[in-house]
């Protein structure tokens, strides 16, 4: 697999704050990749760099065949960026915004319209490409700035805090938009949040920034592993006619460490993933399993425990 | 080029379906055509003693009969703030509203966002001078009866010419302030001070630094010839860094052929003088070094601008 992004040594600092602190990254072509820390980690400052908005201190970057130092004018024409605020004319009509952006990229008419079409489509914004942008709703610009994003067919979008106040129904729309962008048109994407919750399940690798810093970088359950070991398993459990003898017995089970109630739910402290014995050992007492799974766990834990520190 | 077009095209829209377009269409326009419409009444009522008297079409925009400024000091004075209005927010607005980031993210250089946006809001205020001028042209063909000769349509071409390189430096001015400030109120003000700066306190100060230079005696009756001179053009020369006074003698004189110095000149000097009116070509050549200061001082604010912006960091806030 081709590398997207490459970093090595990549600095930033204002005055004598170090922003972005010897970050060395790889991403590859084609992956969804959560770049996730509390805000003022040095999430968009490393953005920045990486399109040339702002200048690297020190370090190096390449995005696809360019050096995202010095290429600019090329590294634009393959990258978008959404900004954590999109910034629209508010005065200008959807389908008037993206046309602006399709003549910055130097599209000629017919096929600037033919792009715009599509992109709203693709967003989910056709009906309303003749309505005045001030009068969207926060979810509509959002997807309205990833129909901008994708006027000029990028190989890579960079989404800082693209779910950043909007509603469930609003983030749900926006990430499934983001999904089907990577999957249907095989584009990179680099998506910055501080949701840990929300961007996880889109994304294929994790990297969690803090102060700068690279703290943990992998798949969310490799991550995990990572903080607590292979061993190590949360193992939740649903089921009817639950009583004592079967708790009893689910505590028999090989592997099994603790067990503890929360809610409906009973949850199993395991050493190993024992799921298969733990729902034989309910069948033979009796009652029935109505749901069992294993927690994504660890990840949540880890990421707070850099929370915390700050 | 092709982004710098794009961007031109977009601003040129808007600028051109802006309000403030508009208002001060109506403001200059309205002011423009009464005071050059008082003018031709003080024409008809057999004002006119100047030697450039065969000039009458000119006289339109020269002339004031006593109520309200000839048609050029209106100009004058509403030239920066035409400059202003159109550039002052040119870039920090779109910095607030957290467009710029989006539009520098695209395949374009910086410096083709501010020329863009530069030639957007010249070909506005170009558009908007040149119909005024058109309908006191027309104004003045209507009521003096007279048309204008060929020299005449040059000369106001010229002075078309000039004022909009005037309005320009303002324009580049505030586009300047609208990169350094981050607050839209405070770029307007930045060059609003600059304008009030030049055009109450210039004078003043000019006055004294002349007479600190170069002395005169308090009995105005003992000074020598040669000393009033030397006062008189010092404050001159400091009164040119002002480019309202650049602008002041530049307009007139293009627009008027019977200037022919600028500064004093002795009575020796114009004892034997035929007052006759001077050729298009002399007077430009009269007021050449003005209008290439006023050009040198639009690209030293250009310079700087493009230089800042440049380094600066665009965030989305």
């Amino acid at each position: 697999m081709a590398l997207a992004i490459e970093t090595q040594d990549l600095t930033k600092t204002y005055g004598s704050f170090v922003a972005v602190d010897k970050l060395s990254l790889s991403v590859e072509e084609g992956e969804v990749f959560g770049f996730l820390g509390p805000n003022g980690a040095g999430k968009t400052t490393t953005i920045l760099m990486l399109l040339g908005l702002t200048q690297a201190t020190s370090g190096s970057a390449r995005v696809h065949d360019y050096n995202a130092l010095h290429d600019f004018m090329k590294l634009r024409s393959i990258t978008g960026y959404l900004p954590e605020n999109v910034g629209l004319y508010d005065d200008l009509t959807a389908e008037e915004n993206l046309l602006y952006t399709a003549r910055l990229n130097g599209l000629g008419r017919e096929k600037a319209r033919e792009r715009i079409a599509w992109a709203l489509a693709r967003v989910g914004l056709a009906e309303v490409a003749q309505k005045v942008v001030g009068k969207f709703s926060r979810g509509m610009r959002q997807r309205l700035g990833i129909a901008d994003v994708l006027i000029k067919q990028p190989r890579i979008v960079f989404l800082d805090e693209p779910t950043a106040g909007l509603d469930p129904e609003g983030v749900n729309q926006l990430l499934n938009n983001i999904t089907s962008l990577n999957r249907e048109e095989g584009i990179t994407v680099f998506v910055s949040s501080h949701m840990l919750h929300q961007v996880q399940k889109i994304c294929h690798r994790v990297g969690i920034l803090s102060r700068g810093r690279m703290v943990a970088l992998g798949a969310v359950g490799e991550l995990s592993r990572q903080a607590f070991g292979q061993d190590n398993m949360i193992i939740e459990i649903e089921v009817r006619g639950e009583d004592e003898r079967l708790r009893d017995s689910l505590k028999q089970v090989k592997g099994v460490r603790s067990l503890e109630k929360e809610g409906p739910l009973l949850v199993l402290d395991c050493e190993a993933d024992v799921r298969a014995e733990v729902a034989r050992a309910t069948l033979e007492s009796g009652c029935s399993v109505l749901e069992i799974r294993s927690r994504a766990l660890g990840l949540e834990e880890l990421y707070h425990q850099y929370f915390h520190e700050e | 080029m092709r982004s710098l077009f794009a961007v031109f095209q977009k601003e040129l829209a808007d600028q051109l379906g802006s309000r403030r377009f508009f208002i001060f269409l109506l403001m200059v326009g309205f002011g423009g055509l009464l005071a050059s419409y008082m003018a031709t009444q003080a024409i008809r009522s057999g004002m006119l003693q100047s030697p450039s008297q065969s000039f009458v079409f000119l006289q339109m925009f020269l002339l004031s009969e006593g109520v309200l400024p000839p048609f050029t000091s209106f100009v004058s004075f509403f030239a920066p703030m035409l400059g202003l209005i159109l550039t002052f927010d040119a870039i920090n607005r779109e910095k607030t509203s957290g467009t710029l980031s989006r539009l520098l993210s695209q395949p374009i250089t910086r410096d083709a966002v501010i020329n863009g946006k530069f030639l957007a809001a010249l070909v506005t205020i170009a558009v908007m001078l040149l119909s005024i001028l058109i309908l006191v042209i027309g104004l003045g063909l209507r009521i003096l009866g007279v048309p204008p000769s060929f020299e005449e349509v040059l000369r106001i071409i010229a002075y078309f010419g000039v004022t909009l390189i005037y309005i320009g430096f303002w324009m580049s001015l505030a586009m300047l302030f609208s990169i350094l400030s981050r607050r839209v109120a405070t770029s307007a003000l930045a060059v609003i001070a600059i304008w009030i700066f030049f055009a109450f306190f210039m004078t003043i100060i000019s006055g004294a630094i002349a007479d600190r230079v170069a002395p005169l005696k308090d009995d105005v009756r003992t000074n020598t010839e040669e000393e009033v001179l030397r006062n008189v053009r010092t404050q001159d020369m400091i009164g040119r860094i002002s480019p309202l006074q650049l602008y002041n003698e530049a307009s007139t004189t293009v627009l008027h052929p019977g200037v022919r110095t600028l500064g004093p000149v002795s009575y020796s000097q114009v004892a034997e003088l035929i007052p006759s009116p001077l050729s298009l070509r002399q007077s430009l050549v009269l007021v050449w070094p003005h209008i290439t200061s006023l050009i040198a001082m639009t690209l030293v604010s250009f310079a700087i601008s493009y230089v800042v912006f440049m380094r600066q960091e665009i965030r989305s806030l």
